[in-house]
């Protein structure tokens, strides 16, 4: 859909922006379906059919990595592109670059779903892919940074928004994080060594791992919800103050929680505490961060009764605020001790990853898609309104069956009878989560049909509007900006 | 656990690249009058089209 009509005006260039939105939404219907077919592979496991390539070991990180890196990264792209031209007022940098970011992040996706259920995997969680898929991945991404770095360094505005420097934290330690843990020796095209052994590599690993928690999935979902949020309620985010504490407060402390997933592991004693405090101070930040965005509705409350959006967005931090003090609670080496390998653990995960990152994700892309097709909202609201509950509901059952599972196979495989001999034997307690895993199957189906809900009504909107670009606004003269 | 002699380096060059960028955003005012800062997006785009002819 070309510009009909050339313009004297500068405008914005979405055309990247918007096949973003798309793909995260396609993206996200993939990576979901496939979180619905382990989960039905963990309670029916015969219907792997025998097939290797189906298989949940060779399915699980596909998952994983369409839900991270193909959803959000997607959106998180999107809103990045998004957010820094509008608060900058002006275009992007090199947008023929944006366009090369878009259909090489396409490239690295489709590359996952292709190599990891052939079984081609370096066997490191959230960074399973071999290593030329690893290049690749760095040179999007490096192209990526020049994107939307340079679009901050033509700004017409000469305060740097708070989301953007969220963004911003997120693309570098991205980078950072994905060149380190990535350095392997490679043996042929499609089999590598890590360059780490043994318990180095795994401290690398969850360095990598945790901060890839707090960088990609945190730091990045916050410049979502910095913008967002105040957008879609029409008022200045609650402390503006505030947000700036919490940007730097949470980026000088995050980088050293990574030791808690090797709580009783070979790793040093002293360097698992260290990991745990690192993680209990976490709590401050997260908290602060949380209190803001939702107090942003303060004296507005009741436009959370009338607009899903809102819903998506605000529920969305609630989540952030529950897996966020849940996680440092579970850092705790005596909590852990309980909790470590159950499914206690995939709990917390999705109540991050479904409620948190999940929900603002979804608020933000109902605020984009209809701006990119021309239209103000999105072709229905009530099919938003639908989406918030079926979404709410799948993610409370699946959060409280997997807590439920999770303290009940800690308290069976840590029992003991008088004479120190176990009281069950583990398959006992598999065969006891067997309920929990059918609850959990369930409220992924009811996730998954909320995305299938929105699938529509992109597509709705999608086909009654068409895509006219975006004036970019002179500098509002009430609010000097220039440099 | 020889691999700490690489992370804990690189997090420490990190926090001095940090401070470096957190003085660099006072030195250039970045911080000077945040209650405004956070009210201007809230003023910048009135979503005019581009086939909209209204003078700006």
């Amino acid at each position: 859909m070309p510009n009909p009509t050339p313009s004297a005006h500068p405008v914005y260039n979405d055309s990247t922006v918007r096949l973003f939105t798309l793909a995260a939404v396609l993206w996200g219907v993939v990576g979901m379906l496939v979180g619905v077919v382990i989960a039905s592979q963990l309670t029916w496991p015969e219907l792997n059919f025998g097939i290797p390539w189906l298989s949940y070991g060779r399915l699980r990180p596909l998952h994983t990595n369409a839900v991270i890196f193909a959803f959000g990264g997607c959106a998180l792209m999107a809103s990045s592109l998004y957010v820094v031209q509008r608060t900058s007022q002006v275009a992007l940098f090199l947008p023929k670059l944006a366009a090369f970011v878009f259909w090489g992040w396409q490239l690295v996706i489709v590359a996952a779903a292709v190599s990891l259920p052939l079984g081609y995997t370096q066997g490191k969680e959230y960074a399973e892919l071999e290593w030329p898929i690893d290049i690749l991945i760095a040179v999007v991404w490096v192209a990526y940074a020049v994107v939307f770095f340079g679009t901050i360094g033509i700004r017409k505005v000469r305060h740097i928004y708070v989301a953007n420097w969220f963004f911003g934290s997120f693309i570098l330690a991205v980078a950072l994080l994905h060149i380190v843990n990535s350095a392997v020796i490679p043996v042929s095209l499609t089999k590598s060594y890590s360059a780490y052994a043994g318990v180095q590599d795994a401290m690398v690993q969850w360095w990598y791992g945790h901060n890839a928690v707090g960088f990609f999935l945190t730091a990045g979902f916050l410049g979502m919800m910095y913008y967002f949020i105040p957008k879609q309620a029409e008022r200045p985010v609650y402390s503006y103050r505030l947000s700036i504490v919490h940007f730097w407060a949470l980026i000088f402390t995050y980088m050293w929680a990574g030791p808690h997933h090797l709580h009783y592991t070979a790793l040093p004693d002293w360097a698992q505490s260290v990991g745990m405090i690192f993680s209990l101070v976490l709590l401050a930040p997260s908290w602060g961060g949380m209190i803001n965005g939702i107090m942003t509705l303060s004296g507005a409350w009741h436009k959370l009764r009338d607009d899903p959006i809102l819903k998506f967005l605000i529920v969305s931090l609630s989540f952030y605020g529950m897996s966020t003090f849940e996680g440092p609670m579970m850092s705790i080496k005596t909590v852990n001790a309980l909790s470590h390998y159950t499914d206690w653990t995939v709990g917390h995960v999705h109540s991050g990853a479904l409620g948190w990152v999940g929900l603002i994700t979804i608020g933000s892309l109902y605020y984009m898609i209809p701006r990119m097709f021309g239209q103000t909202k999105m072709y229905s609201v009530r099919a938003i309104e639908l989406h918030f509950w079926i979404s709410t509901l799948g993610i409370v059952l699946y959060i409280a069956a997997m807590w439920m599972a999770g303290v009940m196979q800690g308290l069976m495989w840590r029992a003991v009878n008088a004479d120190g001999t176990l009281v069950y034997s583990f398959v006992e307690s598999v065969k006891a989560t067997y309920p929990f895993y059918l609850i959990r199957l369930i409220g992924g189906l009811l996730y998954l049909s909320g995305m299938g809900v929105m699938v529509w009504n992109v597509i709705k909107t999608a086909r009654a509007g068409n895509y006219v670009p975006l004036r970019i606004p002179a500098p509002h003269a009430a609010l000097p900006s220039a440099a | 656990m020889d691999v700490l002699y690489l992370l804990v380096p690189m997090s420490v060059l990190l926090v001095f690249g940090l401070m470096a960028l957190f003085r660099w955003a006072i030195g250039a005012g970045q911080f000077d009058d945040l209650e405004r800062e956070g009210e201007r997006i809230l003023l910048e785009d009135s979503p005019k089209l581009d086939t909209d002819q209204t003078p700006s």
